[in-house]
Parts: C-alpha cells; sequence; structure tokens
C-alpha cells in the first residue's frame, strides 16, 4: 500500500460539493413530487372503466419497469429535440426521474388501494359521496400509509438513482464530483467522501417520510 | 272504507319505498326473485331470513349498492334508475348501517359525521359540526368526537356510524345486521339507540335475528328463503302463528339460539 491519502482537492472542492448535493436533493425532491403524481394518477387510470386508458398504464409501467434508467434518461435527453422538444439536463433528469419512480409508484400504490376494504368504498357511497371524492377523501390516505414503508424505500433508490443524471450533466453531485475527480485524480477521496454524503442524503430522506408519516399517518388502528 | 283505513292507517299515504318485481341476478345466479314491497313513513320493517336469503341484497339494492335487472325500486317518489344524479339523490336520503361499522379509520369520530354533509350536502363547516355534535349526543356519545374509530368499543363505533348516517338527515334508515358483529354485551346499546331512532319517527328497515327488537319494535316482520319473500306479517302473528314451514322451522332454530 504506497497510496497515499491527499485530500486537499476534496477540501478545496467542499463548497462545490455540498451545493451540489442541494442539486441531488432538487432532482429527488423535484422527482419524489411526479412521481406521486404519475403514481396516483396512474392508479387511477389503471382501475378506470375505459379499457384502452388501463391498457395504455400497464403498457407504461411493463415499458418502465423493464428498461434501463440510464437508455430512458438518454431517450427523454436526445429524443424530445428530435419532437421539437429541448430541455436542459435538469428538467429531463427530473422527467426522467419522474416517469421512473411513477412507474414503480402505480404498482405500489395499487397495492395500497387494494388492501382497503370494499365496505369502506360502500359506507362513502352510501352517504352520498361520488366515486372520485370516496377515492380522494376516503381510500387515498389509509392505502397510502398501508404502502408507505415501501413507498420510502422506493423514494430513496430514486434519490439515489439521481447519481445517473451525471450522464447528461445534470446539476448534482456525481457529475460535480466526476469533474473534481477527473481535474485531481483523487478517485479515492473524492467518491469516499461522496459516498458519505449520499449515506447522508439517505438518511435525511428517510428521516423526511418518517415525518411526513408522523403528520399524516399517524392515527390509531386497531 | 272507515273500517278499512282503521286496520290500514296510512294505506292512503304514498309509500316511502316501493319494491314492485325486482329481480336480481349476480352474473347467472338470481339473488332476488320478484320482490313485492312497500314501506310506508314512518314504518318498521325488520328482515331476517336464512344466510345466503338475499337480505343484505335486498336492502343494498334500495341505495344502488347493487344494480338490479327486473322491476322498479321507488324512494319518495322517485323511480331508481342508472343515472348518477338519481342514485346520488336518493343515497342522501338514505341511510345506511354496516355490520362492520366501515368508519373511516383516519378521520376523528367528528370528521366522520362531518364529511359527508359539508361534500355531499355542501354543509358549511359550522353547521357540519353543530349537526355531528347534537347527532353524537343522541346516541350518547358526544364526548368522544375527538378521538379515532380504533379507540373506541365496536359498540361504540356503530353508534358512531348510526350518527354519521343521521347526519345527512336521511328519510330511511337501512341496517344490515348492526349487532351481529359485536359482543353480546354491547348489543344492548345499539338495539337502544335503534329503538329510540324508531320512537322518533324515522323510516327503518333493519336485517337483524335480534327477535326481541323485532317484537318490542317492528311493525312488520318479513322472512325472506332463497331470495323470495315467504311471509310478512306484524310481529305478533309472525312470531306465534307462522304461516309456512319454512318460517316454523327458522323461527325454531333462531329462537333455540337465543
Ligand atoms: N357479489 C356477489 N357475487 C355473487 N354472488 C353473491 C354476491 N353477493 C351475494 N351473493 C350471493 O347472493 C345470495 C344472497 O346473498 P346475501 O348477502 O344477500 O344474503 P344474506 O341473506 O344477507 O345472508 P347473510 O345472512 O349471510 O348476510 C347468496 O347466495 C350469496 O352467495
Ligand atoms: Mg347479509
Amino acid at each position: 500500500m504506497n497510496y497515499k491519502l491527499d485530500f486537499t482537492p476534496v477540501l478545496d472542492g467542499l463548497p462545490s460539493l455540498l451545493t451540489a448535493c442541494l442539486g441531488t436533493l432538487f432532482l429527488s425532491l423535484c422527482g419524489m413530487a411526479l412521481a406521486i403524481v404519475i403514481g396516483i394518477g396512474g392508479v387511477v387510470l389503471r382501475d378506470s372503466r375505459i379499457k384502452q386508458l388501463r391498457w395504455l398504464v400497464m403498457a407504461f409501467v411493463e415499458l418502465i419497469r423493464n428498461t434501463p434508467f440510464l437508455v430512458q434518461i438518454y431517450f427523454i435527453y436526445f429524443a424530445l429535440p428530435l419532437l421539437g422538444v429541448r430541455l436542459d439536463p435538469t428538467p429531463t433528469a427530473i422527467i426522467a426521474l419522474g416517469i421512473n419512480g411513477g412507474a414503480y409508484a402505480i404498482e405500489i400504490i395499487r397495492g395500497g388501494v387494494q388492501s382497503i376494504s370494499k365496505g369502506q368504498i360502500e359506507a362513502g357511497l352510501a352517504l352520498g359521496l361520488h366515486k372520485a371524492q370516496v377515492f380522494r377523501l376516503i381510500v387515498l390516505r389509509p392505502a397510502l400509509r398501508a404502502i408507505f414503508p415501501s413507498l420510502t424505500s422506493q423514494f430513496v433508490l430514486l434519490t439515489l438513482t439521481t447519481s445517473v443524471a451525471s450522464a447528461i450533466s445534470a446539476y448534482e453531485l456525481t457529475s460535480v464530483a466526476q469533474r473534481i475527480e477527473s481535474d485531481s485524480f483523487r478517485s479515492f477521496e473524492v467518491y469516499g467522501t461522496v459516498t458519505l454524503f449520499y449515506l447522508v442524503i439517505s438518511w435525511l430522506m428517510m428521516r423526511f417520510f418518517g415525518l411526513i408519516s408522523g403528520r399524516y399517518f399517524s392515527y390509531p388502528v386497531k | 272504507m272507515n273500517s278499512q283505513s282503521a286496520t290500514a292507517p296510512a294505506q292512503g299515504a304514498e309509500a316511502m319505498i316501493k319494491m314492485a318485481g325486482v329481480e336480481k341476478w349476480y352474473g347467472e345466479f338470481k339473488a332476488l326473485t320478484d320482490i313485492n314491497l312497500s314501506v310506508r313513513q314512518g314504518e318498521k320493517i325488520v328482515l331476517c331470513g336464512p344466510s345466503g336469503s338475499g337480505k343484505s341484497t335486498l336492502i343494498r339494492c334500495i341505495n344502488h349498492l347493487e344494480p338490479y335487472q327486473k322491476g322498479e325500486i321507488r324512494v319518495g317518489g322517485t323511480v331508481l334508475s342508472d343515472d348518477s344524479r338519481i342514485i346520488d339523490a336518493i343515497r342522501r336520503e338514505v341511510g345506511m348501517v354496516f355490520q362492520h361499522f366501515n368508519l373511516f379509520p383516519h378521520l376523528t369520530v367528528l370528521e366522520n359525521c362531518m364529511l359527508a354533509p359539508m361534500r355531499s350536502l355542501r354543509a358549511s363547516k359550522a353547521q357540519a359540526e353543530a349537526t355531528a355534535r347534537r347527532l353524537l349526543g343522541r346516541v350518547k356519545i358526544a364526548e368522544q368526537a375527538e378521538k379515532y374509530p380504533a379507540q373506541l368499543s365496536g359498540g361504540q363505533q356503530q353508534r358512531v356510524a348510526i350518527a354519521r348516517a343521521l347526519c345527512m338527515q336521511p328519510k330511511v334508515m337501512l341496517f344490515d345486521e348492526p349487532t351481529s358483529a359485536l359482543d353480546p354485551e354491547m348489543v344492548k346499546e345499539v338495539l337502544d339507540t335503534m329503538t329510540g331512532l324508531a320512537e322518533e319517527g324515522m323510516t327503518m328497515i333493519c336485517v337483524t335475528h335480534e327477535m326481541g327488537f323485532a317484537r318490542q319494535v317492528a311493525d312488520r316482520v318479513i322472512f325472506m328463503a332463497s331470495g323470495a319473500i315467504v311471509e310478512e306479517a306484524p310481529p305478533a302473528e309472525f312470531f306465534t302463528k307462522p304461516r309456512h314451514e319454512r318460517t316454523r322451522q327458522f323461527l325454531g332454530e333462531i329462537l333455540r339460539k337465543h
């Protein structure tokens, strides 16, 4: 072991690494927000009365879950301009993360919705609420509660997946790290530090979801 | 004419619920056969019969939780159809209480009672809360208003479910075995609540095997078997002089159990 540790480049780059963490958090939170919207919307369409919509959602889920995220993000980045839509790397990454996370969220949330007893829905209908109101006011919260641990893991995974966005040079931790590494060749020190940062970010995410859970899903159940 | 109206006092009044020739299939299985039933305003009906005889199906057709394929159901003069506006209108006038309470676990007792009046009748928050607190008082559970369903006993939950239905100011209340999921010591508090409601003149159809309640409260007891109404009579007659063999058999079993 002749390798001499030298953290000077990391220390010099620390301010930009730390702000890049904010970039990672930003991508994660925006991606999650989009994923939750796609997830809930997808569940509604997945069980809609219109057959074509159901198929569309199923095809979307299959497509996304059976192809690599890196290919998805490249496809969005390089294919959309051909359709006349030109997006910067960061919005592209958010869309890709949202679409990818959304496809998984559809399956997870759907499981939660199916765990709600028919009696709950019937009680809502019998009180004169419309189907959409029953879903929004009665089904959704207990359904999300039931699957919240799975959703949390999926979203922590989404947070870590933001590093793939370095492939299109979106502003986030891994791409900044790559730059420092290629300027200094201190690979071990740079990626060691970044690993630690990701660990902290994951931990923060779990805390964040813990807080949400405590705020919205802490009602007592038998 | 006079003597006739004395034996059937409200015969002239428009029926609150009228089912005429109603038939219902679950796929190939015929669950209801030629149901004819007329319920006057303020009348209390107890519906009984063996498991699978179609009691739940019958009352669930009245608020269209189950669609039916033949015949006609009228509620307060409105013909029930597949039109969602008609279904909504009828559901606002018909309250339902379920065997398993079906309180919403993420809402407090008070919120359970306020939800539908605010969302369906567009009552203001203050109005909905005042009504909810008044009716929770009426089912003697006002002090539990801020608790969640899981923090209540079964009997308390069922009384909340009754209050929740009453908050919609329904004209009719349907009960589907409201006491059969309860521990024995809690049956009475729910039956007392229902008896109170009956005394105040609520039109009620109760699926129950609580024969004491039937004797005390029902104007008519209806016995169903295999999806059809077999026998209907005032309780005195129903319990002492059942006309059909199947009714006698059923009463024998049910009274032995209690
Ligand atoms: N969703 C359904 N699909 C198919 N068959 C059904 C369905 N619901 C009820 N049935 C059948 O219809 C018949 C009547 O059922 P229903 O629930 O009305 O009986 P019930 O008199 O309420 O019985 P119980 O005392 O057990 O509650 C039964 O044979 C039942 O198996
Ligand atoms: Mg039943």
